[in-house]
């Protein structure tokens, strides 16, 4: 039967060429394979291939022909003793027809964020507390779920005979041996990949780089690999993985030591960022992220590792994703901060209670999925807000915040939204300078006094 | 460059049965990215688009060494890969297409599929993204004590990525059972093997780390299958990993917007004249009888009729609807015990 040979599309862009030249001529055979014509594209002069068998019928456009467009008729093949008539209509051109197709702005809705905020406490009332650091709280969540569920595992630098760069890991080595406790070479490209391969084959690792600062060196395995697999599998490859560390500034480890990676990562769908403050957080976060069959970036600080605060005492705690946790109540104003932030944001609303300002401070906990419900109904009853945070400034968390404020609660505002940050410099080694590159809790209670007017 | 033709190299010892499989899923790879081709230029497939013409001997060869199981994880030059391990010729060309009913229902195209019902992988658009990805898996084999081995496939141009050589300490640190094939086209898109390194091997570089190694004629899919079992059983046996250095050749451009001006037309149609896999098995089966003209023929048939299903299916498949913009992008379920559960 005769086919049509069409104008074919040979680049992404490409709509329409030229046929520079024919290297065959009518009544020629030709098989699969052989090249028949140079077509010129938007890119480059390609080669054509004949991809069926046939002897060329004839040839519908002459050599030199600019502007032919993709899908337009250029020769057609028959078979031995056909005539050229018998050709049917090459079908109707499908880049065309596929052009117009999503042309109607039909726009699937994204699914609106819940708009009702969750403020049902973490634990029940009456509860017994012990007291812990970070650190103890960070070892805990670890040692329980790796008791409870056989496929999990640690893996990064120094966990295990070290007991972990920042003592996280402290006696893991010893409970659970060198099957689940993996001591890795400095590779950080090779083992954040190594784990997402294995969290792909269905088990749970925990990769903790020694700080958030070297995990660029994997960013690619983080965003590329884990975050967006199961979207470019249509659901079939969950990548159930815990990415832990600590991040943002310690304290006079210079610029490439002193970072803060919540922005970043909060900008990518198919990650859970959590940035925890208090060790209750800390605990019942960890756990939950290792349980998510998701990946999760797991943003600690190295200054609050030996900060005491009270956990409860119970079997099997956690605290849910998405839930911001109101830790100061107050009426004058709303301060929402996250991780060490919370410092700066804690010490200034005592400040300002002192002059007789009562901030409402919210933890946000979670930066994906956010707490827009918290945040909003605060706004709604302070009409003020001031975030806090250690990154830089331009597309900050709280820059974010500020936009969905603005959207959400516009008619409630009394000022306009304040973003306390870090300074928009690298972090500098001396120390006088390193405290002015940081946010301050004065710098908190200045942006309050702009939006109170006080 | 590729060896001198070794016709005497491969041992006779192969079934007809064996060689019509091989035959029969080279011809398949062939004739779909042909169509694959085809498509591209009619506008019905988009973006990039990079076909395996000519490197069929590779996958089909090591597929024949592996055992249901295994897993397998390769590059973007994915489709061949997919075919050889029995996933459907359909659900492929429908995600070339864009289309639901395409294996990652269009939303990952050509450089992204994966089957957890084939242990496929992927389908990774970062060149050497899938080396430390497949040690990963071999990881999670090793951690839960079955003798399962992962195939890794990456190309000469991702040989230069930092990643590979941590994967390789790694993985003869840790013995995981993994077989690196190097899938040696000799061009990273348009760089020749010699203006990117001075090595004259590529998996001599893993000598450095402890791993063996070898080099394998890609164009002869009883060599290359010879190569995998052994390296298969030197995973399997626990002594870690193992490097395939397959030479193989790409007939068409790197992707099909490449015009391929970096070598000669001669040179192309001398691999496709001299080495050409797929002629290489024919000529056995014909020279030992397996089979006749006419039974080739009724197999060509039957693959292009496969193939032509194919592309009726990804034509025909609706685009995703667009809900599906807002879905996948998170597991919602939290799944007990997770691990994956081989044989």
């Amino acid at each position: 039967m005769a086919t049509e040979i069409l104008m074919p599309a040979l680049s992404p862009t490409m709509e329409e060429g030229t046929l520079a030249k024919w290297l065959v001529k009518e009544g020629d055979s030709v098989k699969s394979g052989d090249i028949i014509a140079e077509i010129e594209t938007d890119k480059a002069t390609m080669e054509f291939e004949a991809v069926d068998e046939g002897i060329l019928g004839k040839l519908l456009i002459a050599e030199g022909t600019q502007g032919v467009k993709v899908n337009t008729p250029i020769a057609v093949l028959v078979e031995e003793g056909e005539s050229v008539d018998a050709a049917p209509k090459a079908e109707p051109a499908p880049a065309e027809a596929r052009a117009e197709a999503p042309a109607a702005p039909a726009q699937a809705a994204a699914p609106a964020p819940a708009p009702v905020a969750d403020q049902s406490p973490d634990w029940p009332e009456g509860t017994p507390m012990k007291t812990m650091t970070v650190r103890e709280a960070l070892r805990e969540a670890m040692e329980e779920e790796m008791s409870g569920d056989e496929t999990v595992f640690l893996m990064g630098e120094e966990v295990g005979e070290y007991q972990g760069a920042y003592k996280i890991s402290q006696g893991l080595l010893d409970k659970f041996g060198p099957r689940r406790v993996v001591d890795t070479p400095i590779s950080e490209i090779g083992f954040a990949g190594i784990g997402t391969g294995a969290a792909l084959a269905g088990l749970r690792p925990i990769v903790e780089f020694m700080t958030f600062n070297f995990a660029m060196q994997a960013i690619d395995h983080i965003i590329n690999s884990a975050a967006k697999t199961l979207y470019m599998s249509g659901g079939q490859m969950g990548c159930p993985i815990v990415f832990r560390g600590p991040n943002g500034a310690a304290a006079r480890v210079a610029a490439q030591h002193s970072q803060d990676y919540a922005a970043w990562y909060a900008q990518i769908p198919g990650l859970k960022v959590v940035m925890p403050y208090s060790a209750a957080d800390a605990k019942g976060l960890l756990k939950t992220a290792i349980r998510d069959p998701n990946p999760v970036i797991f943003l600690e600080n190295e200054i609050l590792y030996g900060r005491s605060f009270e956990v409860p005492d119970l079997q099997d705690f956690t605290i849910p994703f998405g839930k911001a946790k109101i830790v100061r109540p107050g009426r004058d104003v709303t301060l929402v901060s996250f991780g060490i932030g919370m410092v700066h944001a804690l010490e200034a609303a005592e400040k300002l209670a002192a002059d007789g300002i009562e901030a409402e401070v919210i933890d946000l906990r979670t930066l994906r999925p956010l707490d827009y419900g918290t945040v909003i109904e605060s706004v709604k009853r302070t009409n003020r807000c001031v975030t806090v945070e250690e990154g830089f400034p331009v597309a900050s968390i709280g820059n974010h915040l500020s936009a969905h404020i603005m959207e959400n609660a516009f008619d409630w505002l009394d000022a306009p939204v304040i973003n306390c940050t870090g300074k928009d410099v690298p972090m500098p080694y001396a120390a006088n300078l390193e405290k002015h590159a940081l946010i301050t809790a004065a710098e908190v209670v200045e942006a309050v006094r702009k939006v109170t007017y006080r | 460059m590729v060896r001198k033709p070794a016709a005497k190299q491969s041992t006779p010892n192969v079934s007809k049965d064996e060689l019509l499989k091989y035959y029969r899923d080279m011809l398949l790879i062939r004739r779909f990215e042909e169509k694959a081709g085809q498509l591209y230029g009619m506008g019905l497939i988009g973006g990039f688009c990079h076909l395996y013409i000519g490197q069929e001997a590779v996958v089909v060869g090591l597929e024949a060494a592996a055992k249901e199981g295994d897993k397998r994880i390769t590059s973007y030059r994915d489709h061949g890969h997919m075919l050889a391990c029995g996933m459907e010729a359909r659900g492929v060309m429908a995600e070339l297409t864009g289309r639901i009913g395409g294996y990652s229902k269009g939303k990952g195209g050509s450089m992204h599929m994966f089957s957890r019902e084939k242990h496929f992988y992927g389908g990774h658009g970062i060149v050497a993204a899938q080396v430390p990805l497949g040690a990963g898996l071999a990881f999670a084999d090793k951690y839960l004590g079955n003798d399962n081995v992962t195939f890794v496939y990456f190309g000469d141009g991702a040989s230069n990525q930092g990643q590979v050589y941590e994967t390789y300490n790694m993985a003869e640190l840790w013995s995981l059972p993994v077989v690196f094939v190097i899938e040696n086209n000799q061009y990273a898109m348009g760089t020749s093997m010699k203006r990117s390194t001075k090595s004259t091997t590529l998996y001599g570089r893993g000598e450095a780390f402890g791993i063996k190694g070898e080099q394998v004629d890609g164009m002869d899919v009883l060599a290359v299958r010879a190569a995998g079992e052994k390296a298969v059983a030197h995973c399997r046996a626990g002594k870690g990993p193992y490097i395939l250095e397959v030479m193989t050749y790409r007939y068409r451009g790197h992707s099909m917007s490449d015009p391929a001006k970096y070598r000669t037309r001669e040179e192309v149609q001398k691999m496709r004249d001299e080495r050409d896999a797929i002629e290489h098995v024919r000529e056995l089966l014909l020279q030992g009888q397996h089979a006749s003209e006419d039974d080739l023929k009724a197999i060509d048939k039957e693959i292009k009729d496969i193939v032509n299903d194919s592309a009726e299916f990804a034509k025909e498949s609706p685009e995703p609807p667009l809900e599906e913009l807002w879905t996948d992008i998170y597991a919602q379920d939290v799944p007990q015990g997770g691990a994956e559960q081989n044989a």
